[in-house]
């Protein structure tokens, strides 16, 4: 199979899972090296935020907390349109080991397409701007 | 995942690969629906090679044919497809990377530019 769903990396760090853990979900930590600005309301469905200097912003959202183990978030996939239904789901997995803390990062769902969002979306999307400018005429028309 | 996304993938980067094709694509996107007639209008291709180069591209449902009045077919573009090829390359384009060494510079006390 060549689509690839699923993104795996693995880093051993010379920190203790705690100090690992803090970079990686307190706004502090995450500001330092992912985004330039972030803010996170870290339980299981809080909402996350990161924005960088470019401009780019994302929204992602707690799935998992685990201290200091487990920090799991679901965030939209980059590049595709705005407001796309389908997101992928980002896992950290830290194990402590001699040297430090081995890293697992795991980011799944690239090759999702549910059912849902094929029939509507996708469907309803081939109409696209000829049908949202014919409600926009409609609109106007009315007022 | 549905068995086809890759099928429906592939057939999207065959489609881009040919320059004629992604002239037709990109004019259908730009400015909408169009008969070959339209396109061969606009581009500097022949309108056989345009119906040539459509008729595939119905094959492999990137556009639809909608036949409209005085025999007049209009062709629009299927987004769906490209919706499939657009997660192949999102994955592609995920840099973990590079967050992995910033996040080890940043644990070290060394700053990398984001």
């Amino acid at each position: 199979m060549g689509f690839p769903d699923r993104i795996e990396r693995t880093v051993e760090i010379a920190h203790p899972p705690d100090k690992v853990w803090a970079a990686l979900t307190t706004a502090e930590g995450l500001s330092a090296w992912f985004g330039n600005e972030a803010r996170i309301d870290l339980r299981p469905g809080g909402s996350a935020w990161m924005r960088w200097s470019q401009g780019e912003t994302a929204d992602m959202r707690v799935e998992r907390v685990e201290e200091p183990a487990v920090f799991g978030f679901t965030w939209h996939i980059y590049g595709l349109p705005e407001g796309d239904p389908r997101r992928t789901y980002v896992e950290f997995t830290l194990e402590p080991v001699a040297s430090g803390t081995r890293l697992t990062v795991v980011e799944t769902g690239f090759a999702q397409l549910p059912e849902d969002v094929y029939g509507k979306a996708f469907d309803g999307n081939t109409q696209g701007w000829a049908s949202e400018l014919g409600e926009l005429v409609q609109y106007l028309d009315a007022a | 995942m549905r068995p086809d996304s890759e099928a429906t993938a592939e057939q999207v980067f065959v489609a881009l690969a040919d320059p004629t094709r992604r002239a037709i694509l990109a004019a259908l996107s730009s400015a909408g629906p169009a008969t070959a007639t339209d396109l061969a209008g606009r581009l500097p291709i022949t309108r056989q090679a345009i119906a040539k180069h459509l008729a595939l591209l119905t094959e492999a449902g990137l556009v639809t044919a909608e036949h409209g009045e005085r025999r007049r077919v209009r062709y629009r573009l299927r987004s769906a497809p490209m919706r499939v090829a657009q997660q192949f390359l999102a994955a592609l384009a995920r840099d973990w990377d590079g967050p992995m060494e910033a996040l080890k510079d940043h644990l070290d006390g060394r700053t990398t530019p984001r």
